[in-house]
């Protein structure tokens, strides 16, 4: 299918309940789902009632959006003319304490987006959710889920266990990188620590502010540890976390790459041209300057055209109407975020239709 | 890649600067080695019962190390090679601090900021005994002894009750020209816990001084723990914008619309970009902050100020000028960081196009009125 319209890196789709993935666990994890009384997993970072959650105009009578693709379809992917989406699923599942529960209802969200959205309606992409419990696990449901080619990135959250650069995630990487999946990391935490490096917050507006630098910090490790040097196909974007903070932020990174470098040798290019080649981000929620009239300093300071992907973050509230571009944005450079960019980013999205099943592709699955 | 390549033929050796200029970071430290971590040269403002205890137990912190700190520095001590006086640590002798630094960079207001001063250790009747003592030895060692200097009142910031304490001891005193922070606190900054710090410090006219670093036993990512000393230097930003977040979102400067918080030592090119985020995401989620009155932003540019080392150095340069513009040149105060490895020359450390008011007002005139100092 020839790509025409904007794709859109970063839509929702909501699990209405827990019940709807209930056919898509294995008996055991079922079973101990409904004898052991587990309840939702939506986690803190989107209360399900927070303003932020889902847009007023999007919520249906229980306050829920994107509970079904024919709904985000109408709401996200037509109002825009949107090519593709490519859905980002924040059920809980990574924030459950054991690895295996984590790894059954990572395999579950997976395949219920697999039957229940990308089936449903052809422009729909998704990323991989993967058991961030257990690197080995999540190597597992990459290898399992990769081989549809409907599936076009691998998903992480902002807070983990470790931090992102560490080398006991290195094998997911090679996975990612082995079948040409973006690792994208979206703002959120499994919550295994505080958000910020100064303890827990009162508001959940401080969460999620706190979002963008808690995704920096995930950015320096991934410089510092090396994870672009040993992964020389590998391409990371960041969702949902800002991009304004960019600039300054490799500002800082590089001099300290220059005055600390003895400690990190194997970073032997500078890290600004590190993220420009290698890292991605999405542009809502943008967090330009209130003038309009400032934005394109801004992004002369981002000093790339190729970084930003477009993306509206439904159903999350971060602009109203149909303003998911910011105003002030040259034209130019909006078109190549709309679809020129994510084309380029995600390799897969660039192939057709109907090679896109597993049986076409002829990749066995790994299940 | 192009590299913009400093042209220096223009620039004035430091020592030839004729115009004076504020350092609101300065480096003290107590001479002499001690035992325990607490140096010999404080013991004459620590009762015997202290000094009894650290050479028992030492200092404890929210971190492994008995000695030094949690990562392996890039050079012994963080500081500058030819920063080490005969026989001593740096920052521990005022004559060489004066002839290295003070008097061939015409440092006219230096802002002291002791870093092993006590502040984040585990026990906090011992973090309230050295700080005490730290305060004491400042005005005794340096700035009786020299004019230019004003000393920051190190308090035990994780006990409120016995900070307040130490900061009416101080108030009204000429000496000391700022309440002094860590940024690594085991809560953030905001909390009602350190609110008592903040209206003692308002009530006696102090700034809040929030320098990198510190003891609150949580990692630097919001991850856990970062493998390298670089990560935890960049992320000294990110720790900051955190306690900004907090502060400004739990109502500090609503309820004390006169207190003065300086960040120190953390950047400051990332201020305008945390200033858009929050206003944009406080317009739609600020029902669940009644106490806010204004804009996140505002209280930004009313209540807090940024020191510059380690100044961002974008390429082009003139970036930077544009960052402070978004930021305001009212927010930034110079500081050198003496005597630590990254210290920012005062010849050299701003090379962007700047109005005389504007080199006025970063190098002295808003450290002036931020100290209220003459």
């Amino acid at each position: 299918m020839p790509v025409t319209g904007p794709i859109d890196c970063d839509v929702h789709p909501t699990v209405p309940n827990l019940a709807a993935l209930h056919p898509y666990l294995d008996d055991l994890w079922r079973e101990t789902v409904v004898r052991r009384g587990l309840d939702e997993l939506n986690t803190i970072s989107y209360p399900s009632r927070s303003p932020l959650t889902v847009r007023a105009d999007w919520r249906d009578d229980a306050g829920k959006a994107a509970t079904s693709a024919a709904t985000l379809a109408e709401q996200a992917l037509a109002p825009f003319g949107t090519s593709h989406a490519i859905l980002n699923c924040l059920y809980g599942a990574q924030s459950l304490f054991s690895e295996d529960l984590g790894a059954a209802f990572a395999r579950a969200i997976n395949d219920w987006i697999a039957r229940e959205w990308l089936d449903r309606d052809p422009r729909l992409r998704a990323s991989i959710i993967v058991p961030m419990q257990n690197v080995e696990l999540a190597v597992d449901e990459v290898n399992r889920v990769a081989p549809d080619h409907r599936f076009v990135q691998v998903m992480l959250l902002a807070g983990a266990e470790l931090p992102l650069g560490k080398r006991q995630w290195w094998p997911l990487y090679a996975a990612a990188e082995r079948h040409g999946l973006p690792v994208g990391i979206h703002a959120g935490s499994t919550y295994r620590h505080p958000v910020t490096p100064v303890g827990w917050p009162s508001y959940y507006t401080e969460d999620y502010v706190n979002q963008a630098p808690a995704i920096q910090t995930q950015l320096t490790s991934m410089v510092a540890e090396g994870v672009f040097a040993r992964h020389p196909n590998l391409t990371v974007v960041l969702m949902e976390s800002g991009v304004t903070w960019l600039p300054a932020y490799l500002w800082r990174l590089t001099k300290f790459w220059k005055g600390l470098r003895s400690e990190i040798p194997w970073v032997a290019d500078p890290p600004a041209s590190i993220v420009r080649d290698r890292v991605r981000l999405t542009l809502q929620p943008f967090d330009g300057p209130p003038d309009a009239a400032a934005v394109m300093s801004v992004m002369e300071h981002i000093g790339s055209d190729d970084i930003l992907l477009f993306s509206t973050d439904y159903p999350h509230w971060q602009f109203d109407g149909l303003d998911a571009i910011p105003a002030g944005l040259d034209p130019g450079l909006a078109r190549k975020i709309m679809a020129e960019n994510p084309l380029r980013t995600y390799p897969r999205l660039q192939q057709t239709a109907h090679t896109m099943s597993p049986a076409q592709t002829g990749e066995e699955t790994a299940a | 890649m192009n590299v913009d390549v400093l042209n220096r033929s223009g620039m004035q050796p430091a020592a030839a600067s004729k115009v004076g200029i504020a350092d609101c970071d300065v480096h003290p430290r107590p001479t002499g080695a001690g035992i325990g971590g607490v140096s010999k040269s404080l013991y004459p403002y620590l009762s015997k019962r202290w000094q009894e205890h650290v050479e028992a137990y030492g200092v404890l912190y929210r971190q492994p190390w008995e000695k030094g700190s949690a990562y392996v520095k890039g050079q012994p001590q963080a500081c500058r090679r030819d920063a080490w006086p005969p026989g001593g640590m740096p920052g521990s002798d005022l004559a060489f601090m004066q002839a290295q630094h003070l008097d061939p960079n015409n440092v006219v207001l230096g802002i002291l900021n002791p870093l092993t001063s006590g502040q984040g250790a585990q026990n906090p009747e011992l973090s309230a005994a050295i700080t005490h003592a730290t305060n004491e030895w400042q005005v005794a060692e340096w700035t009786s002894r020299d004019t230019r200097l004003r000393a920051s009142v190190v308090v035990p910031y994780e006990d409120a009750v016995a900070s307040v304490k130490e900061i009416e001891l101080r108030a009204g005193d000429p000496n000391f020209a700022q309440v002094l922070l860590l940024s690594r606190t085991a809560e953030p900054l905001g909390q009602r816990r350190y609110w008592p710090i903040y209206e003692a410090a308002a009530a006696a006219g102090l700034p809040v001084g929030v320098h990198a670093f510190g003891y609150g036993g949580w990692p630097i990512t919001g991850s856990g723990w970062a493998s390298y000393y670089l990560e935890e230097m960049v992320g000294h930003a990110q720790a900051q914008q955190a306690l900004l977040i907090s502060m400004i979102f739990e109502g500090v400067f609503e309820r004390l619309p006169s207190l003065k918080v300086v960040m120190i030592e953390a950047g400051l090119a990332w201020g305008a970009s945390l200033a858009w985020r929050m206003d944009r995401q406080w317009a739609k989620l600020r029902a669940e902050t009644p106490h806010l009155k204004l804009k996140p932003s505002e209280y930004l540019r009313r209540n807090v100020w940024f020191t510059t080392q380690p100044i961002e150095e974008p390429e082009p340069r003139e970036h930077l000028a544009e960052a402070i513009e978004w930021l305001g040149w009212d927010r930034v105060l110079f500081a050198t960081d003496y005597p630590h490895w990254d210290y920012d020359d005062p010849a050299q450390a701003l090379p962007i196009q700047m109005t005389e008011a504007q080199r006025r007002a970063v190098f002295l005139e808003n450290a002036r009125a931020v100290y209220r100092v003459g």
